[in-house]
């Protein structure tokens, strides 16, 4: 710690507090993209990968079994139309739990660098919000990335088919909500990863209506799909893309799940940050 | 060693200390920490016990105390990051449980745990923390090559944090707490872990900011520590004040100028205690030693000898804080 001169101003004409209680979030999100430009190549190597690896596989691969034994294609459309916006809706959900999840257990737990935030202007609850935003900047780089790849496979088409895109990111962030706040809820970090590997991802995932019609199940079943914010990005994104029936109550249903879901999901998150930071 | 530790203290501060130091903003010796009744349980367990204290500005302010005093509670309540059971408290004029966001914006905090991000590089933890402040990128780039000269760490400064080594954590870390120029910072027990020179050159630096008018609070359980840096203490224990002063004061109210210490060995140490106890105007009896305090031990010492007791070593040294604690609390502050 050697010598240099410095001409201090001290932080209380130094620091703009005004500014800084409104755009906390935003700084902590700014915080976490650096983070993931450390991983840009391997992040835009899976982005791009992913869906091509996908694509080829099943919906060309088994799209071709699908289709040969189904003239009509599965709801009066091609098996990859019928399969590609739940692709594009799981791939972006799962990037944006993944990019809650593992800054929460980083930021608590690993590397304790949440306490480091809270010593500073940034509250608890900007903390939890500036998270989320992150994970969602991220979910929205993988779905450009995806649609892209889901155009120049046939998979979707046309300009209505952009809806598709903020459609996504609206179901990534109802339920990217929703773990944030029962990451920060669970300090057991081996519990929390066997209850939403095994209990939670896994089920909704299954039984979201992926690769058939959830109306092929049976009704208990069916019921699992009801509250997968999957399935109902699914529908939504059936119904831009190709114009699967819904009734106009049950769009306005589906909306309003994901939107409660997102409402719940970020208080909870904002209140177990908060009390986690301060206690 | 001990002493000349001390007096080496007691000179550099009559050096710094009647030059009050400018402060950009505020009075010299206003308080800018009030603290009365303030308690913290954690369930049934009673961490802080009500305590009170105030801190001037530009004043450096200690928490001198065994582990589990209750001194880090302190700090994270002042901190604004730990909510209190109950009591008043407030700091910079506001209280941390309705202002928490605007009082941090003004402190520097170095916790006992670093906690920097281990994924990013030394200069990108600056760099980052810089922008929680909302400062600009033009103020943080500036400002990193200032602190990674006073943290030398130029040399370190793409590696990733974690390849550096304890030491290099820590000067990092209280390096990160300056980047917003804080009017208080706050250091919980900065120098454990850091060996004899890294610590001697980081007080140096702690003397420096406080030259240039910054509050400083520092914990520490080392009463060495404590008697360089502090201008004034409060010695903790089981979250109560046991005391409150400057160094020189509290060793001038709980202890005499000067201390002997005395070894027998281990089972003649307890045979003479009674007969040592009556020459002096206290003893302590520790389990290899014996610390008898008087203001003139160099002539206890040689009645000690004319009486037929002698030890196998003996040696005359100031009193210092760990006397003061010893009187305090019959214990010894590092055990
Ligand atoms: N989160 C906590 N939950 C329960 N007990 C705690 C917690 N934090 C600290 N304590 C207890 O409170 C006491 C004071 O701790 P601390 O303030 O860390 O002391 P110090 O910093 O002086 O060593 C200790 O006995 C410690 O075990
Ligand atoms: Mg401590």
């Amino acid at each position: 710690m050697s010598d240099t001169k410095i001409a201090r101003r001290g932080s209380l004409q130094l620091i703009n507090v005004p500014k800084v209680l409104h755009r906390g979030a935003l700084y902590v999100a700014e915080a976490r993209i650096r983070v993931m430009l450390k991983w840009k190549w391997s992040i835009a190597g899976e982005a791009i990968l992913n869906p091509m690896f996908y694509l080829l596989s099943i919906g060309i691969g088994i799209g071709k079994v699908v289709n040969s034994h189904q003239a009509s294609g599965i709801d009066g459309v091609s098996y990859l139309a019928f399969l590609a916006p739940a692709l594009l809706a799981s791939a972006c959900i799962i990037g944006a739990v993944n990019e809650v999840m593992h800054p929460t257990l980083e930021g608590f737990k690993w590397n304790k660098n949440f306490y480091a935030m809270y010593a500073t202007p940034i509250s608890g609850k900007q903390i939890a919000d500036g998270v989320l935003l992150s994970g969602l900047v991220r979910a929205l780089f993988g779905t450009l990335m995806y649609y892209g790849a889901l155009l120049i496979f046939g998979g979707v088409s046309g300009w209505h088919s952009l809806w598709l895109i903020p459609a996504t990111i609206f179901a990534a962030a109802s339920f990217a909500a929703l773990m944030l706040g029962l990451c920060a809820a669970i300090e057991n970090s081996d519990l929390l990863l066997n209850i939403v590997g095994r209990l939670l991802i896994m089920p909704l995932f299954l039984f979201s209506g992926t690769f058939y019609s959830l109306q092929s199940m049976p009704k208990f079943l069916q019921f699992i799909g009801w509250l997968s914010p999957l399935w109902h990005a699914t529908e939504v994104g059936r119904w831009i893309s190709y114009g699967h029936h819904i009734s106009t109550q049950g769009l306005i249903a589906h909306f309003l799940y994901m939107g409660i879901m997102y409402l719940v999901g970020v208080h909870y998150a904002r209140h177990f940050y908060l009390k986690r930071l301060s206690k | 060693m001990m002493s000349t530790l001390w007096r080496m203290s007691a000179m550099e501060k009559s050096e710094s200390s009647p030059a009050s130091p400018a402060s950009p903003a505020g009075t010299i010796g206003e308080p800018l920490i009030i603290a009365k009744g303030l308690r913290k349980e954690y369930g049934e367990f009673t961490a802080v016990d009500g305590i009170d204290f105030h801190v001037n500005r530009g004043e450096s302010f200690g928490f001198l105390g065994p582990n589990g005093a209750g001194k880090s509670t302190t700090m994270r309540i002042i901190a604004a990051t730990l909510t209190r059971t109950s009591g008043e408290i407030t700091i910079l004029g506001k209280d941390p449980e309705k202002r928490g966001p605007e009082i941090r914006a003004h402190l520097g905090v170095v916790p006992q745990q670093d906690n920097l991000d281990s994924s990013l590089t030394v200069e990108d933890n600056l760099y980052v923390y810089g922008r929680y402040f909302g400062l600009t990128k033009k103020f943080i780039r500036a400002k990193i090559e200032e602190l990674l000269t006073f943290a030398q760490l130029e040399e370190k400064r793409g590696v990733k944090v974690e390849a550096l080594s304890g030491g290099m954590k820590r000067r990092l870390t209280i390096a990160r707490a300056l980047v917003s120029e804080p009017e208080i910072l706050m250091l919980d027990e900065p120098t454990t872990g850091l060996d004899p020179q890294a610590r001697h050159i980081l007080w140096d630096r702690l003397f420096r900011l406080k030259e240039q008018g910054v509050t400083l609070l520092i914990t520490t359980h080392y009463m060495d520590e404590a008697e360089q840096l502090c201008d004034r203490l409060i010695v903790m224990d089981k979250g109560r004040i046991m005391a409150e002063d400057s160094p020189a004061g509290l060793i001038k109210t709980y202890s005499t100028k000067e201390v002997l210490e005395v070894r027998f060995g281990a089972d003649r140490n307890d045979l003479y205690a009674e007969k040592l106890r009556s020459m002096c105007d206290r003893i302590e009896v520790l389990p290899d030693r014996v610390l008898m305090y008087s203001d003139d031990c160099e002539t206890l010492l040689h009645n000690v000898v004319s009486q037929g007791m002698q030890p196998t070593t003996s040696l005359v040294r100031r009193s210092s804080l760990e006397d003061v604690f010893l009187r305090l609390t019959g214990r010894t502050l590092v055990e």
